[in-house]
Formats: C-alpha cells, structure tokens, sequence
C-alpha cells in the first residue's frame, strides 16, 4: 500500500529555507508570501487496508519521520 | 597509590569525523580514551562517554535522528540513566537531543550558511561535571563548525530549563540564530551535556585557544573521581 508522509516545519519555527525560496521567487517577479520548505517521503506499506496502513506510518511519524518539537506530519494513504 | 587513569569512551558512528579528534584530546589531558564502535549493544567499562562531531548516517532525515536509533547508542542511553557521564559535541549533541536525552532540537542556521570560526561563550554553569574548571562566568573561546547548529526550544521550555538552570553555554553574541544564544544545555540531573561548539579542537594553544581542555578536563576529573570511587 502506497503512503505518503508530509513533514513541515511547525508553525512559528524560523524557517530559513523557506524565507531563502520565497526571495528567490520575488527576484522572478512573483508576489509570494509565507514560503515554507518540508519533506515529502513515499512509502511502500505492508498493511492489510488503508486503516492498517496508516496506523503503522502514524507510528513512523512519532518515532523516527518526524521530530514533534519542530515537525508536523500529515499522512495519505492510496489504495 | 597511582592516581587511576579515567576510562573515556568515544562513539563512532559511520560519518563521524571528531572521533579522532576527541579520542587525541582526552588522551592528551590524561585519560585513557576508548574508541566505541556504532553496532556495540554493550559498552565496555566506562568513566565517562564522549558523542563526537561529524555527519552520522550521513546525517539523513534530520541530523542525529538515524543516529538515535543505533546499537551504541542504546547503551549510552542505559549508560546515561545510570548516572554516567555523557557529553555530545556538535552531531553529538544534536544525537542526544533527537533521543530525548537532552532537551530542544537543532536546526539549520539562520544564516543558511556553514559556520566556522572561533566564538566567544560565556559560562552559566560551572557546578557541573562539564564546566567545574571553568570560573564563574568566565568567557571561553571554542571553534564551532555547523550547518545546523540553531538549537530551538520552545518559549515554556526554555523557561523550565532557565529555571532548572540547564542552560550550560551562551555564545557571548549572536551566532547561529539559537534561542536565547544557546550553546550548551545539561539534562535535569547534570549527568548529560551537549554543546554545539568543538572543545576538542580547541586543547593546544598552538591553533589558537586550549579553552577546549576546560570542558574536556573538567570532564576528565569527574570520570576521574568515578574511578576512583569505583576502586
């Protein structure tokens, strides 16, 4: 089962890369504002549903994907 | 009777390049330093554990974060709960933060930039195991190299380490966007510290500044007094 992990950097954490970015995109001449940078990581999942699935990557995220002082984390489950 | 010479480990984790470094430096301030290996489940007996600098697991994910999960590391967190003295430098520290062995969490610079140069710190705490060389308050001038050096701890923590007085080293100005200039933090029992700059480059006066060696024999006393209370 295919998964995917969002990670971004919580609200209110400094986010330089972000801030990095979104001056690049103005130097382009696009009006930006409230660039942020996180990770996408793709997962194959050895899970009987979806359900199952997403409770084992939810354990993913709390242990290792993410770091819940500075990190949120959404997770998709495709079929 | 001869004084007993302090058995100080140094974990190498694969990327970890201070190692060697640390392993010179406790060496030359008279310890007998012990190189660890990454997959070691079980520590040999040990006065004291340094976490060296460098890129462990290529530092992937986050830094320190592959790190945490590693054999040797299982065992300096036993160590560490025991009441073993722990001191992460730089990768060190951040491998202690992402194990929950030390509080806060280390991000990228402010400046995006790969910091490396000498910096003034100022001393906060001198009662520990870490700093008991240094005096009160006394300025320090230690090298640091560090792309993600921003230690960051949210405002009710930071005011819960302040304090629990776990604050250890402040850069004495500005340095990576750290919050509240933290360098150095210590765990609630003072067993366990990290810091961001590399007192071990900074142990003969040769390159510059032998402050290192207050950190690193303050160090090398406690373990020490361990041995010595173990013989």
């Amino acid at each position: 089962m295919r998964a995917t992990v969002l990670v971004r950097p919580k609200p209110g954490i400094l986010d330089p890369q972000g801030e990095a970015v979104e001056t690049a995109l103005e130097h382009l001449g696009f009006t930006v504002s409230g660039a942020r940078v996180g990770k996408v990581i793709d997962l194959e999942v050895d899970a009987a549903d979806a359900a199952a699935a997403k409770a084992q990557v939810e354990q993913m995220c709390e242990r290792l994907l993410a770091n819940p002082l500075i990190e949120s984390y959404e997770i998709e489950v495709a079929d | 009777m001869a004084v007993p010479q302090p058995r100080i480990g140094v974990v190498s984790y694969p990327g970890s390049n201070d190692d060697h470094d640390a392993l010179w430096a406790l060496a030359a301030l008279d310890a007998e330093a012990i190189p660890v290996w990454h997959d070691q489940r079980e520590l040999p007996a040990l006065d004291a554990v340094v976490l060296p600098g460098g890129f462990s697991y290529g530092d992937y994910l986050r830094c320190g974060a592959i790190a945490r999960f590693s054999p040797a590391t299982a065992a300096v967190r036993e160590f560490a709960e025991a009441g073993g003295l722990v001191l992460g430098i730089c990768n060190g520290f951040q491998i202690l933060c992402e194990a929950g062995l030390l509080p806060g969490a280390l991000l990228q610079n402010e400046s995006l930039r790969f910091i490396c140069r000498d910096v003034r710190l100022t001393v906060e705490r001198d009662d520990l195991p870490f700093t008991a060389r240094c005096a009160p308050g006394q300025e320090l001038t230690i090298p640091v190299k560090h792309g993600d050096g921003r230690w960051f701890a949210p405002p009710q923590l930071l005011a819960q380490l302040e304090a629990g007085r776990q604050i250890v080293l402040r850069y004495a100005e500005p340095c990576n966007g750290s919050t509240a200039d933290v360098a150095g933090v210590c765990n609630e029992r003072g067993n366990v510290m990290g810091l961001m700059p590399h007192p071990e480059h900074a142990v003969d006066p040769l390159l510059g500044s032998a402050d290192g060696a207050l950190i690193l024999a303050s160090l090398v006393d406690a373990a020490r007094d361990r041995a010595v209370a173990l013989a």
